[in-house]
């Protein structure tokens, strides 16, 4: 745990007080049976699915193909749970066994 | 009380397939959580109060990279911002719900969302009641998972080097699900491609908002093409 008790606790309370704002602002905005904006609705469809590749790439963002283990653990992995999920079709055992592996590939190959 | 109790018994195998997925998600975070120092308190903390797993398991690079609340407040925004459409579809369902609304508002959860979504309620039921109790139950099982893995992992300390990557198995599959529900691929390579643009632009730390910037403008721009649309 990198910050002491009181900082965490205010980063913990701001994460907490802005998922709050984003799960009620739809009924702030929209009081009941008033209509959506077209705008609105379009991002409602959008932003989801453009988010979802962001994120990926988040997780990876300190992996250096140049040095370290070159990456090449997080592309086993990754190429496994693609294959696995395409496959099973089956989300727990898809991360399941992706994160083992990876895991196993880290302490045993890598440490 | 009795009819509580029996409406309790009308949602709870509704509600099985959510506690299957919130326990061995909730187990990992837990586990994630005590390898990376924290107390019970924060585990149990942020499972009842911020309530939104992805979240949850992004505050441990969140805490990790400093002191910025502003930052913080940004991140968790952009993040969570599909909540804000999950609500726009909520908006009939959690009409006329009464004392239950503000708790059926705030644990509104991804698999809560599709659950509500998938599920007819009887002409006969109270709704918010039935609604409060499906969102109470994925809640519990969400903590109760969270605490076992924290408890898992401090009982049996093994070797939990590289357990930061089920958050990216995570997102992965998401990915793969969203890629073959999507009737168009762009918004997904979209994503990916401007956040590795502002990866290697912006670099590792800066990586979200210059990301998001570029999506928002990107979209804008293109709202009126038939295949941003018709999704």
């Amino acid at each position: 745990m990198p910050l002491n008790n009181k900082e965490t606790l205010i980063i913990m309370l701001v994460v907490t007080a802005a998922t709050v704002f984003t799960r009620a602002l739809p009924f702030i905005l929209f009081p009941e049976n008033k209509k959506t904006p077209k705008y609105i609705q379009y991002l409602g469809k959008v932003l989801p699915l453009t988010i979802v590749g962001m994120l990926v790439v988040y997780c990876l963002k300190d992996v250096s193909v140049l040095s370290g283990s070159h990456g090449i653990p997080e592309l086993i992995a990754i190429v496994v749970i693609v294959i696995l999920h395409l496959w099973k079709e089956n989300t727990l055992l898809s991360i399941g066994v992706g994160t083992a592996l990876y895991m196993f590939i880290l302490q045993v190959f890598v440490r | 009380l009795n009819k509580r109790i029996s409406t309790l018994k009308r949602v709870f195998p509704l509600t099985i397939p959510v506690m299957t997925g919130y326990l061995a998600l909730g187990i990992a975070l837990g586990i994630l959580m005590h390898s990376k120092g924290y107390s019970m308190f924060w585990v149990i903390f942020s499972s009842t109060f911020i309530y939104a797993g992805t979240m949850q398991f992004m505050a441990i690079p969140l805490l990790a990279s400093g002191f910025h609340p502003v930052y913080a407040f940004i991140l968790t925004i952009m993040i969570n911002a599909r909540f804000m459409f999950y609500g726009i579809s909520m908006l009939t369902k959690f009409s006329n719900t009464g004392k239950y609304k503000p708790y059926l508002i705030f644990g509104l959860t991804d698999e809560t969302f599709s659950l509500l979504c998938a599920t007819e309620i009887n002409e006969d039921e109270d709704k918010g009641e039935f609604m409060c109790y499906i969102t109470l139950l994925n809640h519990l099982y969400w903590i109760l998972g969270s605490l076992f893995g924290y408890l898992i992992n401090s009982l049996f300390s093994f070797n939990t080097m590289g357990i930061d990557f089920v958050l990216t198995a995570l997102f992965v599959v998401i990915f793969i699900d969203k890629w073959k529900q999507a009737k168009s691929k762009s918004p997904l390579i979209l994503g990916l491609v401007a956040a590795i643009l502002s990866r290697f632009v912006f670099g590792p730390v800066n990586l979200i908002i210059p990301t998001m910037i570029i999506i928002l403008v990107i979209v804008t721009l293109l709202k009126d093409k038939k295949e941003w649309r018709d999704l």
